[in-house]
């Protein structure tokens, strides 16, 4: 059995292999986007590039870094494995990250600053300080915010990559690698999901904070629609990630005696996201739209702080981390003589949150006046970490020494639990679309807000469904090429496993690996 | 190659479905076009039209409604502004120069904090400053003319007098957006555009604060204009203070202003 940290470095040589072949197709379709912009845009370009000038030199050097570090770091893997090298060469790792980092803040700020301009007059020209023209308004919110997203991002890619490999796997080695793979990043990928809502609020109240306009338009007016359809989808990644833990309880001999629960949490969950998914208006047509006297529905504005919807997804969140605590003691028995009080303890904390947040829900939502109606939302979320924090501290005490029931056995999923993974990249990626989409929409007619006004005859603002329909179609080109870098990687897989067999010598780290039993689709 | 596919067609039928969810579930809302500048017939426009002029920007271009609707409660209703705007002048508070209902309905769209109508501050500022923006900058930009019309409307709202006429004349010239993109095409517009008559007697413009450039090539040749323009300190014309002209028109020029601006002066004998 490898140590934790072979295991480690091997999905990561992996997947830098893979991402050599995606920094490509990248470097690529980065030139085709810029081509088209000054093709399309030339004016705006011609201004852009007199005030970004010194940044973007700066970004295609730094570019430049960054494929050096890359090709060192992938090129020089084995020839800098142990001692000194081995810490030369994570040095250039963390180079190569903290390089990809700054090349994403420079392109940031040339997008905040269409949204929020700095460091110029009213009339757009250049006031003569570049700092103030890259540190606008919004770019540090958004600098988070990306930086975030893109570790989640950058993990739901691993886990569909890893996924991938699973479904094609040919033995129960490789299998066994790929679902730890997929577990792993499955877990940094909600990880760093779980903070984004923070850095978005963030973002939010400083986009009211640059321009109260421009904020209503944002979450009040005709995008507020769009804020719905990412919740939907947010539901839906929920309820794949509880899906993917239960499937993942088969790894855990012991788990049938929790297996009996699932159904029961599966039913809570599905009652929330349906509570979720149901807007609290209906559906207009034009002529209700104009008897409501505007394109604004009224609920619109509130139903971010609807009662019902927070009652919802904190009760989603409770439940999501109870699958989480019933998959971590699948296997294990806890020793510890104060176990029993310690589960029930732990359940009452459960019951005691989950009849809070209820109601409080309930009686905010229907029986206080639509200014307290905010007031909710707060001691909810309170409720909902307190369940996860205290609970996550009684259980790492529970079980330390616990015993296990049996042997963990990695790669013991059933095939249809990998799309679930698949799910969530597909997700990110469509909603990254949708999330880009409403950062432009919100300039409106702008091309550089108040300075640059877009001028064209045929400019508009898209409808979502609009928008939705190309960000669909950049996402299934998107997905294409992904799948087929992955495709190109199992490829090159094929060739190596034939050379092991030629030498004897290089045995697959479990030597026991067992022939893979054909598994039955049930989808 | 099979696992290819069926991966393919999951992502493909993922994505489908949350494509009808956003174009079948929600309703198609279209955002508002881009405002239009009208080109306005001022001199045949009675007070009646222009006070339906002044409704469709409150409606439209000036997105007052964005903050000014019954439903959202961001800002004062202004059904009765005309007539509550007596009170507001009398206010202690009150720090702005109207006299009249008139000018306090306009000086509250082109001074917003002027005075703050109370509750309605940004947050932490006590009640000083206004979160409306200036209705006549920024993404808003209502011309004089527009301006009046909204307040014309305003006042026949609350059904107050409106103390003046159709202004007639040319509506003031649109602030031109994105001047900054659009660079100037000829020299005489390269002066324009950067203010050189300011402080300058230079193309049918007659500043005084620094020489008379109408023959300016006669006098300097082209490398020392150049430098003039980029480097104003480098030499100081006799009889003119130093550090006077502003030595960032490189900076915001492009390289083909500054071409045809070179060229201009060079072509003034
Ligand atoms: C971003 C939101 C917003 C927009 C857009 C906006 N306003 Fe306001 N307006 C406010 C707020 C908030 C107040 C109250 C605070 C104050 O007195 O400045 C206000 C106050 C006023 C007042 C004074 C009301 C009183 O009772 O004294 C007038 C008049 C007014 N607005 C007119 C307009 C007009 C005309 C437009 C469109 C051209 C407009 N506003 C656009 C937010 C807005
Ligand atoms: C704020 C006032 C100001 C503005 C605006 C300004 N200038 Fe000047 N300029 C001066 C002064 C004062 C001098 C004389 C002192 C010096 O040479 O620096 C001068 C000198 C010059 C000279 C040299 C004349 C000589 O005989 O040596 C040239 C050429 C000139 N300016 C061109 C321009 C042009 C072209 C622009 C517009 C792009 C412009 N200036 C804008 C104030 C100004």
């Amino acid at each position: 059995m490898a140590t934790k940290d072979e295991r480690y470095d091997k999905m990561a040589y992996e997947f830098i292999k893979v991402s050599i072949t995606a920094y490509s197709i990248t470097a690529i379709i980065g030139g085709l986007l810029a081509f088209s912009l000054f093709m399309f845009y030339p004016d705006f370009m011609k201004y852009m590039t007199r005030l970004f000038g010194p940044t973007m030199l700066a970004y295609a050097l730094i570019f430049f870094a960054e494929s050096a570090s890359l090709y060192i770091y992938y090129y020089g893997w084995h020839a800098m494995h142990y001692g000194f090298l081995k810490w030369v060469h994570l040095t250039i790792g963390l180079v190569l990250n903290a390089v990809g980092t700054m090349l994403m803040f420079l392109a940031n700020s040339w997008v905040t600053f269409m949204l929020s301009p700095g460091g110029v007059d009213a009339a757009g020209a250049f006031q003569g300080d570049i700092w103030k023209v890259i540190h606008n308004f919004l770019w540090n919110p958004i600098n988070l915010h990306r930086f975030v997203a893109n570790i989640a991002y950058g993990g739901s890619i691993v886990g569909a990559y890893a996924a991938y490999r699973f479904l094609s796997a040919r033995n129960e080695t490789e299998k066994a690698h790929y679902d730890w793979m997929g577990y792993t990043a499955n877990l940094i990928a909600i990880g760093a999901l779980l903070p984004l809502p923070f850095a978005g609020y963030w973002l939010t109240a400083e986009i009211y904070a640059y321009s109260q306009q421009m904020g209503i338009t944002l979450m009040g007016g005709v995008f507020a629609w769009l804020f719905i359809t990412q919740a939907v989808i947010i539901g839906a990644l929920f309820l794949s990630a509880n899906y993917y833990l239960w499937c993942g309880m088969e790894r855990s001999p012991g788990a049938y005696r929790y297996t009996k629960y699932i159904k029961y949490i599966a039913g809570v969950i599905a009652v929330c996201f349906l509570v979720w998914f149901t807007p609290h208006t209906l559906i207009l047509k034009p002529w209700e739209l104009k008897t409501l006297g505007g394109q604004y529905h009224p609920f619109l504005g509130p139903l971010g702080i609807m009662p019902a919807k927070n009652t919802a997804v904190n009760n989603m969140l409770i439940f999501t981390f109870l699958s989480f605590l019933l998959y971590r003691r699948a296997n294990k028995i806890p020793t510890v003589s104060w176990a029993a009080a310690g589960s029930a303890i732990q359940a009452a904390i459960f019951i005691a949150a989950i009849l809070n947040i209820v109601y409080l829900g309930v009686y905010y939502g229907y029986f206080t006046n639509t200014v307290y109606k905010v007031a909710s939302s707060v001691p909810q979320v309170a409720s909902t970490l307190t369940v996860i924090i205290s609970c996550m501290v009684i259980d790492v005490l529970m079980f330390k020494g616990a015993k296990d029931v049996g042997e963990f056995r990695w790669g013991k999923m059933p095939q249809r639990s990998q799309y679930a993974l698949f799910l969530l990249a597909v997700s990110f990626t469509w909603l990254m679309g949708l999330m880009g989409f409403i950062r432009s929409a919100i300039r409106q007619h702008w091309h550089v807000y108040t300075v640059m006004r877009d001028n064209s005859l045929d400019a508009f603002t898209p409808t979502i469904g609009y928008a939705a329909k190309v960000v669909s179609i950049a996402t299934v080109i998107f997905m294409a090429i992904v799948i087929f870098i992955f495709w190109l990687s199992q490829l090159s897989a094929k060739k190596q496993e034939d050379k092991s067999k030629l030498h004897p010598e290089v045995i697959p780290y479990e030597p026991a690996a067992k022939p893979l039993k054909p598994e039955t689709e049930t989808e | 190659m099979k696992i290819f596919f069926r991966v393919i067609v999951f992502s493909v039928l993922t994505i489908v479905l949350y494509m009808l969810f956003a174009t079948q579930y929600i309703p198609p809302i279209n955002p508002a076009p881009p405002p239009k500048e009208e080109a306005l017939n001022l001199g045949a426009m009675t007070m009646p039209q222009f006070i339906a002029l002044g409704e469709k920007i409150f409606n439209g271009k000036g997105t007052c409604t964005l903050c000014h609707n019954p439903v959202v409660k961001r800002a004062p209703l202004l059904e009765s502004v005309a007539v509550r705007a007596n009170e507001r002048l009398k206010d202690p508070r009150y720090k702005g120069k109207a006299k009249n209902p008139a000018d306090y309905i306009e000086e509250s769209m082109r001074e917003p904090s002027a005075y703050v109508v109370a509750g309605f501050g940004v947050t932490g500022t006590n009640d000083t400053v206004s979160p409306m923006p200036v209705i006549t900058a920024g993404a808003i930009g209502l011309n004089d003319v527009e301006v009046k019309a909204v307040v014309a409307y305003l006042l026949q709202l609350g059904g107050a007098e409106i103390p003046f006429e159709v202004p007639r004349g040319q509506p003031v010239a649109e602030k031109k957006e994105g001047q900054a993109a659009a660079p100037a095409k000829t020299g005489a517009e390269v002066v324009k555009k950067y203010g050189c008559g300011g402080c300058h007697k230079i193309a049918g413009e007659a500043g005084a604060i620094g020489p008379d450039l109408t023959k300016i090539g006669a006098k300097r040749n082209v490398e020392y204009l150049r430098r003039a323009v980029l480097d104003p300190d480098a030499d100081i014309a006799q009889g003119f203070p130093g550090g006077m002209m502003p030595k960032d028109f490189g900076d915001k020029m492009t390289a083909g202003e500054f071409k045809l601006l070179v060229e201009f002066l060079a072509k003034s004998k």
